[in-house]
């Protein structure tokens, strides 16, 4: 390779006080490609791209842009030498039309109407060569996750980016946006002047998107590969150090008698559309009913109407034969009910309150934990040293506020409560997203230990292979019907990928039963 | 293992104690950070600083007399202090401590003036009747907020209008007292509150501030319910996600708050003033708030900024003959302090995340 690499990032190191976050560390990208740098959470990649975006101040090592050694001191040198960046958490002005956001910032030559005009041509004209569709008149709060994030990468084209670094960007996306955003990085990096650096920690992505790839872990680079000279087990391995279990073993299902039964449900979402309609599914004691679908096919309304936090319109939902169709999550609490949500830093947790504070959100009225109204700390205390150690939470302490933890840990932490207390149902909503491999490998082997218990599961989940690997049944959701249930056995993902698009499969009724039919109605309640 | 677990442990709660202190101690270097830059308007004022604080530390602490006065004064804002921290800890923001605090001495004043009862009895429905009035002018808008989603900054601020002109209704009217002057008839002796020491002006709602303190501090760190508000305030979602009655809970929080700002009025009224008059309060119900912010939301912190306000504003008369110069420096003193503050927190932020790094 006699060419001039497009970057060089050479044994960069950046400590902060008491940890190494990049401990000599080697990145090249050349020009024309989709460099993906993986890691774990915590691996030191977002370090590594905040130094190179001029965020923070290496301790040690260089950098060369195009053979040119550079200092970068802050987000503007980054921009004028044509770094751009987008951020996970958008920098956007919601009330602010999309062309206004872009020019946000920019020194105005002439008058703001002269400029604006002006920008707006020159959005259009970035926005069609790229295939970034956008409305430069639309204000930016009214446009969806994928738009605004089209929006960023204009507003780093527009400053003249020419390496741009995308941090985890597809984490708000539905896998529809996914594959309109990898449209849009193939164009970008078509001509080869242009290069990306893509930030991820979810392997088929990297696998489908990059050139070549940069394994980080711990803060030490460990590998770059070309990616099509690698495959998913060799990254999964140099990315945790060990190899992960990609076929989970479980023992066959012992499905018993039906914990969760639902039928005919409809529930409203935020918007007062109805976006569960007239569903109907039914979970055993010691089988996971996995539940697909594209994200924002009713999954998140369903899950907050079984745990008690949204009123369904119609329909019934029994747990253990009981209706509780219109019980709230206080009524719901007696019926030993574990609810993993799918937002834990909104629902699942309360930030600002210490570990022991959150552990006991469900058992504080009762004691140990409160006698007569008044709160027991030593009790509580204990059973959060007990939880940290049973659940592996990595923190400091139980008097630590939850904000402190990682991703990975905060799940724990709601794990930990959660299954603590040896449910009869657990509701799981996306419980691995954001998390790295090994907090989802973790998730998954206390949702088959669970399952061992005799727990009845229903596990919601957008990653395809998370829902093979876990369930005994498959019920496919779209547009808030149930497509069919199928065992995982007896289906292809190219069939669910139809059943999840809408095409109802033959011959597999909503309410097909297990393998072996207990005594039970399979057609549910007359 | 353990021995390591336990190693990070006391790691922790050294870093853990480190954070108290810093909390403590920022009220305590705005305080003086406020000083520093008033000086700076003394100066140009004209007036030595030095001979100015001097004056006002004099004026606030100089003898068991001014000593005793400043207690006095800080008494109202320990009551309306705790209410407004109550409140926030619960997330709603009570501005309406004054007047719930005037409506707690109209029900006291009633009871002081109209009712014939023995003394501990008399005193005890007077107060009873204070924390009522307060309670259900505090109630309203927590009612409102947690059924109907009204603001409830808007409801008490107009509420306070309500309740101010009540008051004055009442003074002008109903519970005039006969003759010239327009205040009620002073509160009979049965319902007052008795002198801590003979010779002082010093009475018993320093005792009763103080276990309100407690009890505040109790409530909300050792109980059920303080935990049940604490979490409605930090999270709403996640505290309906714990099955807790938000709506309910809020409006019990507020109810509480006004209780306290009740006393607030009544524990002035039935110590000091004796009688209601037009604009029977200073603004205590406002300056709550600075004490509640001053005070980090926590009871020993408002206890503290309650003293601070009270001292500033008594040493402020002998400060203004002192050096002559006007109140208002007072005013600006308070203001900066609360900027200061503020600014603080930011920078606490900061040491927080150095320590977090740290410890890391």
């Amino acid at each position: 390779m006699g060419e001039t690499p497009f970057l060089r990032m050479e044994e960069i190191v950046k400590t902060f006080p008491g940890v190494v976050a990049n401990d000599r560390v080697n990145l090249e990208v050349r020009h024309g490609e989709i460099h993906a740098l993986l890691g774990e959470n915590g691996a030191g990649k977002s370090t590594l791209m905040n130094v190179l975006y001029g965020l923070y101040q290496p301790n040690g090592g260089r950098i060369l842009l195009e053979g040119r050694p550079v200092a970068i001191h802050s987000p503007e040198e980054a921009i004028r030498l044509g770094i751009g960046m987008v951020h996970q958490h958008f920098m956007l002005v919601p009330p602010l039309t999309v062309t206004e956001n872009v020019i946000l910032g920019l020194p105005g030559a002439r008058g703001i109407l002269l400029d604006q005009a002006e920008a707006r041509q020159r959005i259009q004209e970035i926005a069609d060569s790229y295939g970034l569709e956008v409305d430069p008149d639309a204000p930016v709060g009214t446009l969806s996750v994928g738009v605004q994030q089209r929006v960023e990468i204009i507003k780093a084209l527009y400053r003249g980016a020419r390496l741009l670094i995308l941090d985890e960007p597809t984490a708000v996306l539905t896998p529809q946006e996914i594959q309109g955003l990898f449209t849009v990085m193939r164009r970008l990096v078509a001509d080869g002047r242009n290069a990306i650096v893509f930030i991820s920690h979810k392997l088929d992505e990297v696998m489908a998107i990059s050139d070549r790839v940069t394994v980080l872990r711990n803060g030490k680079d460990v590998a770059t590969l070309e990616t099509q000279a690698t495959n998913k087990a060799e990254l999964a391995r140099l990315m945790v150090g060990r190899e992960v279990l990609f076929r989970i073993e479980k023992p066959p299902a012992e499905p018993g008698p039906v914990v969760l039964e639902i039928q005919d449900l409809v529930v409203r979402d935020d918007r007062d559309v109805p976006a569960v309609r007239g569903l109907s599914l039914e979970v055993r004691r010691g089988e996971i009913l996995g539940l697909a679908g594209v994200d924002g096919n009713g999954q998140r309304e369903l899950a907050e109407a079984i745990a008690g936090l949204r009123i369904p319109e119609a329909g019934t939902i029994r747990i253990q034969g009981q209706d509780v169709t219109r019980m709230d999550a206080g009524d719901l609490l007696r019926f030993n009910l574990a609810y993993i949500p799918e937002d834990r830093q909104r629902e699942g947790l309360v930030l600002d309150f210490t570990l022991s504070e959150n552990f006991i959100a469900k058992r504080f009225r009762r004691p140990p934990f409160s006698v007569r109204g008044f709160l027991r700390h030593p009790a509580i205390l204990d059973f959060a040293r007990r939880l940290i150690r049973r659940f592996d939470v990595r923190a400091p302490g139980p008097e630590v506020e939850a904000r402190k933890l990682s991703g990975g840990n905060q799940q724990k932490v709601v794990l930990a409560r959660e299954l603590s207390q040896e449910p009869d149902l657990i509701i799981s909503a996306q419980a691995t997203r954001g998390l790295d491999v090994g907090a989802a490998e973790f998730v998954e082997q206390q949702m088959l230990a669970q399952r061992a218990r005799g727990a009845a599961v229903l596990y919601i989940s957008n990653e395809l292979e998370e829902i093979f690997n876990l369930s005994d049944r498959i019920a496919v959701i779209h547009r808030g019907e149930i497509m069919g249930v199928v065992r995982p056995d007896q289906v292809t993902p190219e069939e669910l990928g139809l059943m999840m698009a809408g095409i109802r499969r033959e011959g597999a009724p909503a309410t097909e039963s297990p393998a072996e039919p207990v005594s039970s109605n399979p057609g549910g309640h007359p | 293992m353990t021995t390591v677990t336990q190693a990070r442990e006391s790691q922790a709660s050294r870093a853990l104690r480190w954070e108290r202190l810093i909390n403590m101690l920022l009220p305590v270097l705005a305080i003086l950070a406020s000083f520093l830059i008033g000086s700076l308007f003394l100066w140009a004022l004209g007036v030595s600083p030095v001979t100015a604080y001097t004056a006002l530390v004099k004026g606030a602490f100089g003898n068991q007399r001014l000593a005793t006065s400043t207690i006095l004064k800080s008494i109202p804002l320990i009551f309306a202090g705790l209410a407004v921290t109550l409140a926030y800890r619960g997330g709603v923001f009570n501005i309406g401590a004054e007047g719930q605090l005037y409506l707690g001495a109209l029900f006291a004043v009633w009871a002081g003036t109209r009712l014939a009862l023995p003394f501990p009895w008399h005193l005890l429905v007077a107060l009873a009747l204070g924390i009522l009035g307060g309670m259900i002018w505090g109630a309203i808008p927590g009612y409102l907020k947690a059924t109907r989603d009204m603001n409830e900054i808007i409801v008490t601020i107009l509420m306070n209008y309500i309740a101010i002109f009540t008051v004055s209704y009442f003074v002008h009217g109903p519970l005039k007292e006969e003759g010239w002057n327009t205040q009620t008839d002073a509160v009979a002796e049965t319902a007052r509150l008795p002198t801590l020491w003979a010779g002082t002006r010093l009475h018993y709602g320093v005792i009763l501030a103080l276990i309100c303190l407690v009890l505040v501090y109790v409530v909300l760190f050792h109980t059920t319910l303080g935990y049940r508000i604490r979490m409605v305030g930090a999270n709403i979602h996640g505290a309906r996600y714990a099955g807790i009655k938000t709506t309910w809970i809020m409006a019990l929080a507020m109810a509480l708050s006004g209780g306290l700002a009740g006393l607030a009025g009544t524990v002035e009224l039935l110590g000091v003033q004796y009688r209601l008059i037009d604009n029977f309060s200073p603004g205590w119900g406002f300056d709550a708030i600075a004490v509640a912010l001053v005070g980090r939301l926590n009871p020993i912190g408002v206890l503290i900024a309650a003293l601070f306000f009270g001292a500033l504003r008594n040493g402020a008369n002998s400060m203004q003959t002192a050096v002559r110069v006007d109140v208002v420096v007072i005013y600006i003193l308070q203001g900066l302090a609360i900027v200061f503050l503020i600014a603080g927190s930011s920078v606490d932020n900061r040491i927080r995340r150095w320590l977090d790094a740290w410890q890391a």
